[in-house]
C-alpha cells in the first residue's frame, strides 16, 4: 500500500515539476507547481510528518502560490513566455550530474548507516506523543530561538513586500480621500 | 517496502529538475518557481531522514526552510514587481548591464 502511494505520488510530482520547468506558458507552470506542492504533502503524510504535511498545504499552496498568483497579475501571463534558451544537452547533463552528486554526497552516510533505528533509542523524539504534539514540544523548547528568529524574519519580509510594491507610503490614504471629497464638494458649491 | 533510499532518490530527481529549471529559465518568475522545486525536494529528503532516524530535527529544519521560502517569495516578488514597473520586462537578460 505504501509502495503504491509512493510510486503514484512520485510519478505525479515528477510530471508536474517537469511541466513547471519546460512549459512555455507561465500560468500552466504556476498551476502545475501548485499541484505538485499538494502531492508533496502526500509524501509528508506517508512519512508520519502530519503537521509538516498540513503546513505544506497551507503555506505553499495557500500562501506562496496565492502570492505568485497575485504577483502574476502585474505581469502579462496570457502570452507565451519568450525566452532566449540555448539548448545545450551537455550543460544540462552536467548540471543533473552535479545535482545528483551533491545529494549522493550528503545522503551516502545516512544510507550506509543501515537505518532502521528504533525510535525509542533516539534522544530527539518525544515518546508517547503524536506528531503535532511532538513538533510543538520541540519547537517551543529546543528550537525556540530559531522559531522566534523565523517569526521576526517573516515580519521583516512582510514589511519589505508592502514597502516595495506600494507607492506613496508617506501619504495617508484615508485622509487624502477625505480631502479630495471635500475639495469636490467645494467645487460643486462654487459651480452653483 | 519503501526504504530511505527511495525517498532520497526521489529527492535527488526533484532537485535535479529544479536545478535544470534554474539553468534553463530566463524569465525571472519561472526562475523563482524552479527554486521552489529545489526547496521542496530538500524538504522531502529531510522528512524522510527524520522518519528513518526517529529524529524530529529533520522536520524542524523543513519548517524553517518553509519559513525562509515564504519570506523569500514576499521580498522577491516585491522586487520583481518594482523591476517590471521600471523596465517593462522580467527577463533575466534585461538585468545584464555589463558588456562582456
Amino acid at each position: 500500500m505504501e509502495a503504491i502511494a509512493f510510486y503514484l505520488f512520485s510519478i505525479i510530482t515528477i510530471g508536474m515539476f517537469l511541466i513547471v520547468v519546460f512549459s512555455k506558458n507561465a500560468l500552466y507552470a504556476m498551476s502545475a507547481l501548485a499541484g505538485g506542492m499538494i502531492v508533496i504533502s502526500g509524501f509528508f503524510f506517508l512519512l508520519d510528518a502530519d503537521f509538516l504535511g498540513v503546513v505544506q498545504i497551507i503555506v505553499y499552496t495557500g500562501a506562496v502560490m496565492a502570492l505568485y498568483a497575485f504577483g502574476m497579475m502585474f505581469f502579462d501571463t496570457t502570452k507565451d513566455v519568450k525566452e532566449n534558451i540555448k539548448e545545450t544537452k551537455i550543460i544540462y547533463g552536467l548540471w543533473i550530474a552535479a545535482g545528483i552528486l551533491i545529494i549522493v554526497m550528503v545522503s551516502a552516510p545516512f544510507i550506509s548507516d543501515k537505518l532502521m533505528l528504533d525510535a525509542s533509542i533516539s534522544h530527539y523524539t518525544v515518546i508517547g506523543a503524536n506528531n503535532p504534539q511532538a513538533v510543538g514540544i520541540f519547537l517551543f523548547t529546543k528550537y525556540l530561538v530559531q522559531f522566534e528568529l523565523a517569526a521576526v524574519m517573516l515580519l521583516v519580509a512582510m514589511i519589505a513586500g508592502i514597502i516595495l510594491v506600494s507607492k506613496k507610503m508617506d501619504v495617508s490614504l484615508t485622509t487624502t480621500i477625505d480631502q479630495e471629497v471635500e475639495k469636490e464638494e467645494f467645487h460643486q458649491k462654487d459651480a452653483k | 517496502m519503501i526504504t530511505l533510499t527511495h525517498y532520497l532518490v526521489l529527492s535527488a530527481i526533484l532537485f535535479s529538475i529544479g536545478l535544470v529549471g534554474v539553468i534553463r529559465r530566463k524569465n525571472l518568475l519561472l526562475l523563482f518557481f524552479s527554486t521552489e522545486i529545489m526547496l521542496n525536494a530538500v524538504n522531502i529528503g529531510f522528512a524522510a531522514i527524520s522518519k528513518f532516524y526517529g529524529d524530529l530535527t529533520g522536520q524542524m529544519f523543513s519548517f524553517f526552510i518553509i519559513a525562509v521560502a515564504a519570506s523569500e517569495v514576499a521580498v522577491g516578488l516585491g522586487l520583481l514587481v518594482l523591476w517590471y514597473k521600471r523596465n517593462g520586462t522580467i527577463d533575466l537578460e534585461s538585468m545584464q548591464e555589463m558588456k562582456g
